[in-house]
């Protein structure tokens, strides 16, 4: 397990912002931590860095105990969290630089070569001497991506990482991500983009309100989630009823459109139904719920935050 | 990470502003001397009446002049910056998740603040130096005991002396470091810092809290001038130095208590 926590809790006052969190994390997954705005993602990824101390529970991060073993394995850790943060009166170049002589493994000797490679690698080499506080957005979150690639590391913790950015710098980070899990490094992603969490992670687990609602891999999770049925038909007042008879279940009926929960019924049964029945069936498809529908499912519709 | 971060300090166009006040201070009072010719009653900050006609006197007269204020405010500056002004812009969490570990990212801070008193009380010396070789004849120095010294001699006592006024800053730098690490807000950690400065200023100055005075971290602040007697009188400037001491230990142990159990939230 790349990271590993047991009960992790913290408590602000009364209020518990993250409430016995289990997290397992596989060495090797791309992980996607999803939740609504304070539902305790950025609580949860203070406190697996040492940043805040939870209240109660233990955690691993890449095999060693914490907070005990924190400086071997926080060097093998790249992180950005809530956004980037550098001097704006140093250039990106001198921003890294500093960065990489506060901690263990930054020899001088290799930090030019790389500085250089990092600002390379997420498309910065252009501005590398443009001062931080000339950046726009999504250079500054470029810089803190770089800052997390300075040397190699074996689990990077990102946080939001695409916010600001434009479609070309979403793409690009998908990719670079995707790359660096091709590579071996442990991904763990926070975001609030699901379909961009959809196409690049191996691994899901969903907060709400303090609790890890779910967790486990992209497919199981879809799995569990349950295939629809959706067909398009002449007669929809009388596809209904045939559905029912077949066991499908929440059948939803929108002008041609009929959609029902299959409930392990095959797709080619309910079509011979429906045809035997005298309804013409214009098209028939299965439908897997999106990560968005899951999402919501678990999480609810509001759009308030939860607290 | 020490080397970077005294880089990193004296490279910040605030610090080196205030180092360059610091150096024109003495350098103007040279300049207000040579125009106006000195105060001749005697009422003057001490060393300044005999800047006419020595200009060493005019390092000794700046850090008589900087070292109840201007130099405190430049040290509430720096050191109330040092935690929170990382916290405020958000560096401090990826410095501790870089990581420096926080008693070392503490200590580091804490060397970098003792450079800069020593460093500012240095550039008032150099600056009066200067300043005084160029507008007065420099010669031999009349001790305060009356006795005579070689330049050369002179010079040096003023450069310890400016040695002893950077040490005698510490403690008000201990207490900025402290204050620092309770706050996100560098302004206001500057702000308590100089006040608690000028709070130390008041009570030194009220007769009726007398039984205080031995403790506070801004009694002993002349005690430089000491350095200019036939022979050197220690007893203060050990006093001076033991005190700050003092203060080093004591903020210094509150502030790595705080620091490193404190929740980054910022």
């Amino acid at each position: 397990m790349a990271i590993a926590t047991h009960g992790l809790t913290k408590r602000f006052g009364d209020v518990a912002a993250v409430d016995g969190v289990d997290l397992d994390v596989p060495a090797g997954s791309v992980y996607g931590f999803l939740g609504p705005n304070g539902s305790g993602k950025t609580t949860t990824i203070r406190m697996l860095l040492g940043l805040i101390e939870p209240s109660a529970g233990t955690w691993e991060l890449l095999g060693r105990r914490m907070p005990a073993q924190s400086l071997q394995a926080l060097a093998e850790v790249g992180a950005l969290i809530e956004g980037p943060a550098f001097y704006p009166w140093l250039s990106g170049r001198d921003n890294l630089a500093r960065l990489d002589a506060a901690g263990p493994d930054g020899q001088r000797a290799t930090r030019a070569g790389r500085i250089e490679a990092a600002l390379g690698r997420v498309g910065l080499t252009a501005a590398a001497t443009k001062k931080y506080r000339a950046y726009s957005l999504g250079m500054r979150q470029r810089l803190g991506l770089a800052a997390a690639l300075l040397r190699p590391r074996h689990l990077l913790v990102l946080d939001e990482p695409t916010n600001g950015m434009d479609p070309q710098g979403t793409r690009e980070i998908r990719n670079l991500v995707a790359e660096l899990a091709h590579e071996g490094t442990t991904v763990f992603l926070s975001s609030h983009l699901l379909a961009e969490v959809e196409q690049i992670c191996t691994h899901v687990g969903v907060m709400s309100e303090g609790h890890l609602l779910t967790q486990g891999t992209l497919t199981d999770l879809r799995a569990a989630g349950g295939r629809r049925l959706r067909v398009e038909v002449d007669d929809p007042a009388a596809a209904g009823p045939v559905l029912g008879r077949l066991g499908l279940g929440d059948i939803v009926t929108d002008g041609d459109v009929v959609t029902a929960k299959l409930d392990g019924q095959p797709p080619e049964v309910c079509n011979r139904d429906l045809v035997h029945a005298g309804i013409g069936v214009r098209a028939l498809s299965v439908e897997r719920p999106s990560l968005e529908d899951l999402f919501v499912s678990l999480t609810g519709e509001g759009f308030d935050v939860a607290r | 990470m020490l080397i970077a971060e005294l880089r990193h300090l004296f490279r910040r166009t605030r610090v080196r502003a205030l180092l360059i006040v610091m150096f024109a201070i003495p350098f103007l009072l040279a300049v207000a001397v040579k125009i106006n010719g000195g105060p001749s009653d005697g009422n003057g900050p001490t060393f300044l009446a005999q800047v006419s006609q020595n200009g060493v006197f005019a390092a000794l007269a700046g850090l008589t002049v900087t070292i109840p204020f201007f130099l405190p405010l430049t040290v509430a500056v720096v050191s109330g910056d040092t935690i929170a002004g990382e916290a405020s812009i958000g560096t401090l969490r990826y410095l501790l998740t870089r990581p420096s570990g926080r008693g070392r990212l503490l200590g580091v801070k804490a060397v970098t603040t003792l450079a800069y008193c020593l460093a500012a009380a240095l550039a008032v010396a150099a600056g009066g130096l200067i300043g005084g070789a160029i507008l007065f004849p420099l010669g031999r120095i009349i001790s305060l005991s009356g006795t005579s010294l070689p330049l050369i001699d002179g010079i040096g006592r003023t450069l310890l002396a400016a040695l002893v006024v950077g040490a005698s800053l510490l403690g008000l730098a201990a207490i900025g470091v402290f204050v620092s690490t309770l706050t996100d807000v560098p302004v206001g950690a500057m702000a308590v810092t100089a006040g608690i400065g000028v709070l130390s200023l008041i009570l030194d100055a009220v007769p009726q809290v007398a039984f205080v005075h031995p403790w506070l971290f801004t009694h002993q602040q002349l005690a430089f001038g000491d350095l200019l007697r036939t022979p050197v009188r220690w007893n203060n400037i050990g006093k001076d130095l033991l005190l700050q001491l003092g203060y080093v230990a004591v903020f210094g142990t509150a502030a790595w208590a705080r620091f490193t159990t404190r929740d980054v939230l910022a």
